[in-house]
């Protein structure tokens, strides 16, 4: 689209200030943002060896690693409950949990790892929800799911739901199904994105103790924007349970 | 490049997230002064109440941050200048 190739063409920008450019890699004739793949492959690496740490050694009195999973799990399973409810939160719970835990792991791995020690050739590696890419594949794949989970339960009557209370709403809820994803991923690219060129910004000022505050700030939203996505996913879902 | 699109384009940026700011700013304030008095009425509640408002002041940030995107979109990604 329009929007995303024009995230290429860099126009005023200061110094240190990397906005829309990428490392480029072109697989089978696409191209595609190089320095988020390999952040994103780093996530998921770590996940998975979370995931394999907790899972290896089960015992009754969780500690270490399995202790660390539970309570992860156990915090994603709540906010998944809180959204849909007792009775169908269930199956959700590992779609609402992988949410989550990816984007808390790209926020934080942009804020926290000093990725910056390592040169690309072109762009920097940074957190991978800070292009725009990545969060409206997310939030197409949480429209995916309800559409998904809706006609799965009631299946073609869950249509039905367009014209309720009245058919005069119908274009309103015809367009609430595009602002839906829209907002999703605007909001968490935004804030992302915002995050980091403040602290960008910080840095070329002044490049020592003023940025900390900002950062930590950072590392705060970052968790508090992996909250809202699943819990706004999960509320997606529920909606179209209902 | 056009200096005079440049100039509009880097001025819309400022106003766009300057007036993006001030309702957000508002709803904030509010947000936060009921929940300041809800603790004071029940301190027992502190914790749910501090967790709804991380919440609710999370989705009025976003409104900001939408004129943020325009923002950024208008200094980085300027449609009108190619």
């Amino acid at each position: 689209m329009y929007f995303f190739n024009l995230l290429n063409t860099p126009l005023f920008i200061s110094s240190g200030v990397e906005v829309g450019v990428h490392y480029y890699w072109n697989i089978a004739g696409i191209n595609v943002h190089g320095q988020v793949f390999i952040v994103m492959w780093f996530v998921i690496m770590f996940l998975i060896a979370a995931s394999i740490l907790g899972t290896s050694k089960l015992e009754r009195i969780p500690k270490g690693w399995q202790n660390f999973m539970e309570f992860f799990l156990e915090f994603s399973q709540e906010i998944a409950k809180n959204q849909i409810g007792e009775s169908f939160y269930r199956p959700w719970v590992p779609f609402i949990s992988t949410l989550f835990l990816f984007i808390l792991g790209c926020n934080w791995a942009g804020a926290i790892i000093p990725w910056k020690l390592l040169e690309l050739p072109e762009g920097e590696l940074a957190a991978p929800t800070n292009d725009i890419n990545t969060t409206i594949a997310l939030s197409l794949l949480v429209s995916l799911c309800y559409f998904f989970g809706g006609l799965r339960k009631k299946g073609l009557g869950y249509f039905k739901r367009y014209v309720q209370p009245t058919p005069i709403l119908l274009p309103i809820n015809i367009l609430e199904d595009f602002t839906k994803p829209l907002s999703l991923s605007f909001r968490l690219f935004g804030n992302v994105l915002a995050d980091e060129l403040t602290v960008t910004v910080l840095t070329i000022l002044v490049p020592l103790i003023i940025p900390l505050p900002i950062m930590i700030l950072g590392l705060f939203a970052g968790s508090v924007q992996a909250l809202i996505f699943s819990t706004l996913a999960a509320a997606y879902i529920a909606e179209a349970l209902e | 490049m056009d200096s005079l699109v440049s100039a509009a384009s880097v001025i819309a940026a400022g106003l766009s997230i300057g007036l993006a700011a001030i309702g957000p700013g508002i709803g904030q304030g509010q947000a936060a002064g009921a929940a300041v008095e809800g603790i004071a009425r029940q301190p027992e509640a502190e914790n749910q109440i501090r967790g709804t408002l991380l919440l609710s002041l999370a989705f009025m940030e976003a409104l900001t941050i939408y004129g943020l995107v325009v923002a950024l979109s208008l200094l980085f990604a300027n449609p009108f200048t190619s």
